[in-house]
């Protein structure tokens, strides 16, 4: 009986673990392996008669000024990034928890961008950027605000890309936090409030703590996808100006496209690393106290 | 446009959303405030998507105009002619459609086939690979594509459509998602088939399978709608033309010599955004119910 479930078992996992063998776990130690290596493009069709370089690639990255750039700016996309669009999340998802009308009709609009690609939204917000006849300058042209060239300026371009990123990527927190907040009973802010908690102490003391498991779950999750930013600076700045807003996944692809694959591997696995760190740190910070 | 379509305000409580669903008297019920706000933010949310779709049938002069016209002065479908005529459009839109529906159904074969064994089968390896499952959900997809691209021309796939589909033909997301779903399904079902003599596999496709097409609807849909976004791997894959998923041909247009035609550009992102819009409006309790199920997008 039992041999027979696991003969089934291993059945059903056979296409899943031949895919994953091939396309996930291969790549993922041969990334690794020409990290330390040469491997050029034109090594392509002889990939295991190349050179082994040893951390050459790696010392290389580190420096190499515009690495380091990269590195600052990843870094940015995470520390603007993920407090901000958390930010706006939870802010939604308890403004939709304490309304009883409309809430689907709100909750798919919020949502909506999330589903979009980020290329064609990129395409659309470098239209809205435009210092000239962009709605954006346009409406703070109304009210007698600056307009300034958004996506030209080497201070602006990088901000403007988080803002838009959050703009996309707010919905997936929403529905995550809301679906926390709906697991705190009403009896516990009920019984505050009997003690005296007005609304904003209410949140601080009960909503906040109560959830922390779901924080922890989105600033990871947030985290890890700011920290492969790519795709609207590609499309809305290339980068630009100055380097402003390429990123470490820009900076790997800029290498891959170049034909220096070692590097390029070597790139992408400092990310790796820093993905994994970054995971750890936050759940040794939100996780402890428990 | 989009959001104007009617929605059920309750629109997704057959989602199986985790803790109590006591509905008593809300605390601290929200008022005229809270609405104000939330519909300033739902304008601010959905504005960039009217403005793409007025400006695309707008003609490329009007759409430079400073300041710019609101409704379309002059309705044109010059830019959506130019997609289909002189640009290839019609090719990138089948390529992105085999390739999502493609991943789309390997996703919902192969998950729930490995979901199942992880939820309801005992053997030895079960932890270790469902931890891998987990693992697998944080690798960044920049970190393996250098070795993906060796690999896939080696095996002759470089600019084909199954060099595109292959390596996500079934991933963590879709294993952890059947997973979590099977396993509230009850074990009697199981042992009554086996009771009756039927074997695992068939156990498998004939009593688990036809329970799980919630959690396939889910997956499916969410499966479509990030293969349809993909655009690092096609990027890398797609060598030539022929070979262009939408996003793709969008972003080098839009860093290329197209980069200033805004009119070809955004007409470009109304083909694209709007199916996936509209699938999300009619499916949207399903993907609502998937993230609440397993919290992840």
């Amino acid at each position: 009986m039992r041999k027979q479930q696991a003969r089934a078992a291993w059945i059903l996992a056979a296409p899943f673990l031949v895919l994953f063998l091939v396309f996930t776990a291969g790549p993922v130690l041969a990334s690794l392996g020409m990290s330390f290596t040469d491997i050029k493009r034109t090594d392509i069709r002889t990939p295991f008669a190349v050179g082994f370089i040893g951390f050459d690639n790696y010392a290389q990255l580190l420096g190499d000024p515009l690495f380091r750039k990269v590195m600052v700016n990843t870094g940015l996309y995470v520390v603007l990034g993920v407090p901000l669009t958390m930010g706006l999340a939870l802010a939604v998802a308890v403004m939709l928890n304490r309304i009883e009308r409309l809430k689907g009709l709100f909750r798919v609009g919020y949502y909506l961008p999330v589903v979009t690609s980020i290329v064609a939204v990129s395409v659309v917000w470098k239209f809205l950027l435009r210092p000239e006849g962009g709605l954006i300058n346009e409406a703070l042209g109304l009210v007698g605000l600056p307009q300034p060239e958004w996506l030209d300026n080497p201070d602006l371009a990088l901000p403007a890309l988080v803002v838009m990123a959050a703009w996309r990527n707010l919905g997936s927190l929403m529905i995550i936090f809301l679906a926390g907040l709906q697991t705190i009973p009403d009896e516990v802010k009920e019984a505050a409030q009997v003690d005296g908690a007005r609304g904003w102490d209410v949140f601080r003391r009960i909503t906040l703590p109560m959830l922390k498991p779901t924080l922890l779950f989105g600033a990871v999750i947030t985290s890890i996808g700011y920290l492969q930013f790519f795709e609207e600076a590609f499309v809305m700045t290339k980068g630009g100006p100055l380097d402003a807003t390429r990123s470490v996944t820009f900076f790997t692809y800029d290498q891959f496209g170049y034909g220096n694959y070692g590097l390029a591997a070597s790139a992408s696995y400092l990310l790796f690393i820093a993905v994994v760190v970054l995971t750890y740190v936050q759940f040794k910070i939100f996780g402890e106290k428990d | 446009m989009a959001t104007q379509t009617p929605v059920r305000p309750d629109a997704a409580p057959a989602a199986p959303v985790a803790g109590p669903s006591k509905q008593g008297a809300n605390p601290d019920r929200g008022g005229a405030g809270t609405y104000l706000a939330l519909g300033i933010g739902l304008i601010l949310m959905t504005i960039p998507f009217l403005w793409m779709a007025i400006s695309a049938i707008k003609p490329e002069a009007e759409i430079r105009r400073v300041p710019p016209t609101w409704l379309p002065e002059t309705f044109t479908r010059a830019n959506f002619d130019e997609l289909f005529t002189r640009l290839d459009f019609m090719t990138y839109f089948v390529n992105s459609t085999v390739v999502a529906v493609a991943v789309t159904v390997g996703n919902m074969i192969f998950c729930s086939m490995l979901g199942y064994a992880l939820a309801k089968l005992e053997f030895r390896g079960k932890k270790v690979l469902f931890a891998v499952v987990l693992a697998t959900l944080m690798i960044p997809g920049v970190v393996t594509f250098v070795p993906l691209f060796v690999l896939t021309v080696n095996l002759g796939l470089a600019n084909t459509l199954t060099g595109m589909i292959l390596p996500f033909l079934a991933g963590p997301f879709g294993v952890f998602l059947m997973r979590q779903y099977i396993l509230s399904l009850p074990d009697e079902l199981i042992h009554a088939a086996r009771v009756d003599g039927a074997g695992e596999l068939r156990i498998f496709a004939q009593v688990i399978l036809p329970l799980c097409w919630p959690a396939l609807a889910t997956l499916g849909i969410l499966t479509f709608l990030g293969s349809w976004n993909q655009f690092l791997w096609p990027l890398v894959v797609a060598t030539n033309e022929d070979k262009y998923t939408l996003p793709v041909a969008i972003a080098l247009y839009a860093v290329g010599q197209n980069a200033t035609q805004y009119g070809l550009l955004l007409a470009g992102s109304v083909v694209t955004v709007i199916p996936v819009i509209a699938v999300f409006l009619f499916l949207q309790r399903h993907i609502m119910q998937g993230i609440s199920m397993t919290g992840i997008k």
